[in-house]
């Protein structure tokens, strides 16, 4: 039998190296901020002929909009970004792309936020996380009430939540230095949906402890523990695998505009398997251990 | 096979047979609804959130007035603009929300309906010499024309007093756009002595602190007047500003999103593609690993569909691109339920129990589970939908909504579609291979 809670250290290491480069990045460069967060206008150009890079850089910045981000998408329009401007500004815009550029210039998307508008956005996505955190926590701990330490199982199951959410953050803050992946309102509905998805498999693993706890298996909770991690590992599997599947499917063929949002998904189930089977179980088993006083469970 | 599972059998059906009903062909008028309801970032348009400066409202109105009066002109310059079904909401205390769906001419559009479009008549003083008085930099100095209303009060001549009829004309000759207007009584009266005061004299015309033109009076005036100095754009909006009247508030746009619709028809179209293969995908996948149970998972995942889209046309959901997804990543938690059921169903028959017992086992035993499990996407959606409708994320709201339906239908399907169809299959199918344990 793969003893999965006695090499926990190993698994707790692997974490580790997954965290710790993602958290240097979000130290040292921080995120790249979506102007949900940061106020300021961005678009999507469509040009009637090919449009150079450095060509359209030079145009923005002949236009007074030396701080325009320019990225090329992979369907060949340009994503530009730039400071806030209204109605009269984005027409003068416009229309000196066209005259200086020689082409057609169609604007597909258009987002606009106002620094007081940002503000609240990032209040509210603050407000947004602490509700939902607490609000699970709670449910969790209601879940397992009738387990000795109700509060311990909901921790442990939040600490491999958080491990799910720094890793997805950490690569995010990666992508965005490395690709000019953005953090925007989008990214929040991700990190919150995944949170309540991931917590699904180890609810499962969670379900399975508390029912061998009860038939008394074995003993020892952390024998307990293993057998129930290994008993629900194909389903935890799989049923993050069929929502992968889908993610996978929306990645390839759903489009650029979601594209980073899926992606956000995508890491958040695929390292949520790996919290529900190697980290959520194995935490409990550590708390249970580094307590000699209480007494063993079952 | 149990009565109660005969009349759960044919609820089911039942339903799904209304469902099929209501969603075939799409574009059926069923219970008053027709198609689909698309967001805008699917069928191109704009969505705008405007700031009212309350600062500068009259102190003749409350706060909730001035604001009623904002929108209600609003919805009258949209509509004239040709806008068509457009959405203009009041948002908290000082904002509001405007829809222009499909809209091709935004920018018109924005300054349009924005504009605050107060018209202002101005008169000059004249020195000694007959010349209007200049300021230092030369600018001739324009003071508001005022003349005494019939209540014998003294009235600014402003826009305020202008019957809603005015119209875009063109001058004879030059061709020239001129919107032609008509005063009220009131202002027939104040227009009377405003012209009879500056005969051979300049009036000017301002349009927000702009002056359009400022034409000499020739002579004594009272019901009619036209105004000059307009591209024929300009004087289509001016005409319908004239007509809807000038916004009590300023206002300010604070954020806005504007998809072109081809964007949009190219979203729409990629997500139902990217929609069928991930369902496939599942499909393959179930029927590969679970055999008979996937097939029966299939089965349930087909109602779930048809069911999930009828909800989504009869309620109706506006469907965004972010709904779109979250109703694709719904189908594959959808199936999760299942495969918790027929891990469990596995288990039960490998410790020996019969098909049917093992199947009822099954369902009893991952129900915990999946009621935990479920819950929590259900917190995550509900704070989602509150975080998105705080300020104008379209994309927010309609992947918290369409994950919460998506869920919470995935419940009921697990637990009642595929528990009827389960039981039937292994009433008909005993190979227990077939469920995926070795016979």
């Amino acid at each position: 039998m793969i003893d999965i809670v006695n090499k926990r250290n190993w698994f707790f290491l692997i974490s580790l190296c997954l965290l710790i480069p993602g958290i240097i990045s979000m130290i040292v460069f921080g995120f790249r901020l979506g102007i949900d967060f940061s106020s300021g206008t961005m678009m999507t150009l469509r040009f009637g002929t090919t449009v150079d890079q450095a060509a359209l850089r030079q145009e923005f910045s002949n236009l007074g909009y030396g701080e325009a981000s320019i990225q090329k998408t992979s369907e060949g329009d340009y994503l530009v970004r730039i400071r806030e401007i209204d109605t009269e500004q984005k027409e003068a815009l416009m229309a000196g792309l066209k005259k200086d550029l020689k082409t057609e210039v169609t604007v597909r998307d258009y987002y606009l936020v106002s620094p007081l508008v940002a503000s609240e956005v990032a209040r509210n996505a603050a407000i947004a996380v602490g509700v939902a955190s607490l609000c699970m926590i709670l449910y969790i701990a209601f879940a397992f009430r009738h387990m000795p330490n109700p509060f311990r199982w909901g921790a442990s199951a939040v600490i491999a939540l958080l491990h799910d959410v720094l890793i997805v953050m950490g690569i995010f803050s990666i992508l965005g230095w490395a690709v000019g992946y953005q953090v925007d309102a989008m990214f929040i509905t991700a990190m919150l949906t995944i949170v309540g998805y991931s917590i699904n498999n180890t609810c499962v693993v969670y379900d399975r402890i508390r029912e061998n706890v009860r038939k008394g298996i074995s003993r020892d909770f952390a024998v307990t523990v293993n057998a129930s991690i290994l008993e629900t590992i194909v389903r935890c599997i799989n049923t993050s695998l069929t929502v992968i599947l889908t993610c996978l499917a929306i990645y390839l063929f759903g489009g650029v505009t979601i594209q980073q949002f899926i992606m956000a998904l995508l890491v958040g189930v695929v390292v949520g398997i790996y919290d529900s089977v190697f980290v959520a179980g194995p935490l409990l088993v550590l708390w249970e251990r580094g307590m000699k006083t209480s007494p063993k469970a079952g | 096979m149990k009565t109660s599972n005969i009349y759960l059998m044919i609820f089911v059906l039942v339903l799904f047979a209304i469902a099929l009903w209501a969603i075939v062909p799409l574009d059926s008028d069923r219970f008053g609804r027709q198609g689909l309801t698309l967001g805008l970032d699917l069928k191109g348009g704009t969505y705008l959130v405007y700031e009212a400066d309350i600062t500068k409202k009259d102190t003749s109105q409350t706060i909730d007035e001035a604001m009623t009066g904002v929108v209600g002109k609003i919805e009258r310059r949209a509509n004239a603009f040709g806008v068509k079904e457009p959405i203009i909401q009041r948002q908290g205390e000082n904002r509001i929300l405007v829809q222009l769906p499909g809209e091709k001419n935004v920018d018109e559009a924005k300054k349009l309906i924005g504009q605050v479009a107060l018209l202002v008549f101005m008169e000059t003083t004249n020195d000694a010499q007959g010349q209007p008085i200049r300021d230092t930099a030369g600018n001739i100095q324009w003071t508001p024309a005022k003349a005494t209303g019939t209540d014998g009060a003294e009235k600014e001549l402003t826009g305020k007093y202008l019957k809603p009829n005015s119209k875009v004309m063109l001058k004879q000759g030059t061709n020239e756009p001129e919107v032609a207007f008509e005063w009220n009584d009131e202002g027939a009266v104040l227009f009377e002595q405003v012209t009879k005061r500056n005969l051979q004299k300049p009036l000017g015309i301002f349009l927000d602190n702009q002056m359009l033109s400022a034409p000499t009076v020739q002579s004594v005036i009272k019901a009619n007047g036209v105004i000059t100095g307009m591209a024929m754009q300009e004087a289509q909006s001016l005409a319908i500003q004239l007509n809807s009247g000038s916004l009590d508030l300023p206002l300010k746009i604070i954020q806005e999103q504007t998809v072109d619709a081809t964007l949009g028809a190219d979203s729409l179209q990629k997500s139902v593609v990217a929609g069928a293969i991930g369902i496939l995908l599942i499909i393959l996948f179930m029927i590969l690993y679970y055999r008979m149970s996937g097939v029966v998972a299939t089965l349930a995942l087909i109602i779930y569909g048809v069911i999930l889209t009828a909800i989504f046309k009869l309620v109706p959901v506006t469907l965004t691109l972010a709904g779109i997804a979250a109703g694709i990543v719904s189908v594959g938690m959808a199936v999760d339920a299942n495969i918790l059921i027929f891990e469990r169903m596995k288990e039960e028959l490998r410790a020996g129990r019969t098909l049917g017992a093992a199947v009822d086992a099954g369902f009893n035993r991952a129900w915990l589970a999946i009621r935990d499990s479920n819950v929590t996407t259900f917190i995550a959606c509900i704070v989602l939908y509150w975080f998105g409708d705080t300020f104008g994320a379209f994309m927010v709201k309609g992947f918290a909504l369409t994950l919460f339906i998506g869920v919470a239908l995935s419940m009921f399907t697990a637990i009642t579609v595929s528990r009827v169809f389960l039981m039937a299959a292994v009433r008909i199918v005993k190979n227990s291979w077939l469920y995926g344990v070795k016979a």
